[in-house]
């Protein structure tokens, strides 16, 4: 949406605030938002509790957990997540701070790009090992 | 993005000093934000120097005996002295406040006031509130209903739906939580912030209204409701002790309800 400064426009305020209306959007985004935290939360515990008792895993055990079937789908639904909840919540920030608006749509777009690019590498690394 | 420092005309200079009279005992400075658009300079800090012993207790009695006894130029809006009309609110001592409500005993140093924040300024301490006023408006802040009333009275409501209301109603629109909130001052040309949201709900929650579909449906956006954080600035300076935060937050509630 064009910003208009008040100075540049003979619009009433009435005119102004309802604007092109509502977007009819942005309940998913909220809600999924509160999903993918809650469902990260034992997955989180889980993977850093790993982490911390397998220190002293060998090359190859390490490829044999990871290719587990259990374990590998819990690795990919943790990387989906991830990068779900990290893409989501960057694209708030960016809706609260990034101006105008084709900052705004740029960095927002970038971010997807890139979060989806990270979960699918991460995500191949995964099957690459579990197929 | 969003600017962290004031455009050099609106820098805030040294202003003037009018002292006490000779002889007061019990004084308190008044640092006063002084801005006049007629005058073509930036704005200023006056500091009035006042006797309690020859002033009301809260800060607006302060406010109209400097306008009376030391400088008529100072203009505020003030109505009601009750907290009920909502007209002077303020930002005193750093959070957001009805002046008629806050005694100069809360605050401990000297009296620092300001217009409500990130508004543009008519003068001094008046805020142009026509923005707000508007997005008001844009929530249809009365009742809707298709079925007529009933001929031999009013629309009825049980005890529990009025109890709904409770926490709602008494908002006076004096728009100290919107002005305190880091959202609404990013992103106020359409996030509608605190205040209008708690009116919005007020009318969504009212047994009596029909169209509560239809103004769920004018809130469901990115940017009028979901710019909401959960800050809490609102609830916190609320000079009314009510909650707009969780009026937000019931609006988000029926809003995944009727998807989830």
């Amino acid at each position: 949406m064009e910003q208009t400064t008040r100075a540049t426009t003979l619009r009433t305020p009435l005119g102004r605030v309802r604007g092109s209306g509502s977007a009819k959007s942005g309940t998913h985004h909220w809600w999924m938002q509160r999903v993918t935290s809650l469902a990260l939360l034992p997955l989180t515990v889980w993977f850093i509790a790993i982490l911390a008792t397998s220190a002293g895993m060998t090359h190859l055990e390490a490829m044999a957990w990871i290719g587990h079937p259990v374990n590998a789908v819990l690795l990919l639904a943790l990387i989906g997540l991830t990068f779900h909840h990290t893409a989501s919540g960057l694209q708030v920030v960016l809706e609260d701070y990034a101006k105008p608006e084709w900052v705004k749509i740029t960095s927002i777009l970038a971010v997807k790009a890139v979060c989806a690019l990270l979960a699918l590498a991460a995500a191949l690394a995964v099957l690459r090992l579990a197929v | 993005m969003a600017t962290f420092t004031l455009p050099k005309n609106s820098t805030i200079t040294k202003g003037k000093h009018f002292p006490a009279p000779a002889g007061a005992k019990n004084v308190r400075a008044f640092k006063i934000y002084r801005w006049d658009p007629d005058s073509g300079e930036n704005p200023r800090t006056d500091t009035y120097d006042i006797d309690l012993d020859q002033c009301g207790p809260m800060v607006l009695d302060a406010l109209i005996k400097i306008k009376n006894e030391v400088d008529s130029t100072l203009t505020f809006r003030r109505s009601c002295r009750e907290g009920i009309c909502g007209s002077c609110s303020m930002n005193i001592d750093g959070l957001n406040t009805l002046a008629c409500l806050k005694p100069i005993e809360d605050v401990k140093a000297e009296v620092r006031i300001h217009p409500l924040p990130h508004m543009p300024v008519v003068k001094d301490l008046v805020p142009d509130l026509s923005q707000i006023y508007a997005q008001l408006r844009s929530v249809e802040p009365w009742l809707k209903a298709d079925t007529p009333p009933p001929p031999d009275g009013e629309r009825l409501q049980s005890k529990e739906e009025r109890a709904k209301l409770d926490g709602l109603w008494e908002c006076i629109l004096c728009f100290c939580c919107s002005t305190a909130c880091p959202s609404y001052w990013w992103n106020g040309d359409r996030y509608l912030g605190p205040a209008v949201l708690l009116q919005a709900y007020r009318w969504i929650a009212d047994s009596r209204d029909e169209h509560t579909g239809d103004r769920l449906d004018a809130l469901e956006d990115p940017f009028k409701l979901y710019r909401c954080h959960t800050i809490m600035n609102c609830t916190r300076t609320c000079p009314k002790g009510l909650n707009p935060a969780q009026a937000i937050g019931d609006i988000k509630k029926m809003l995944a309800e009727r998807v989830v």
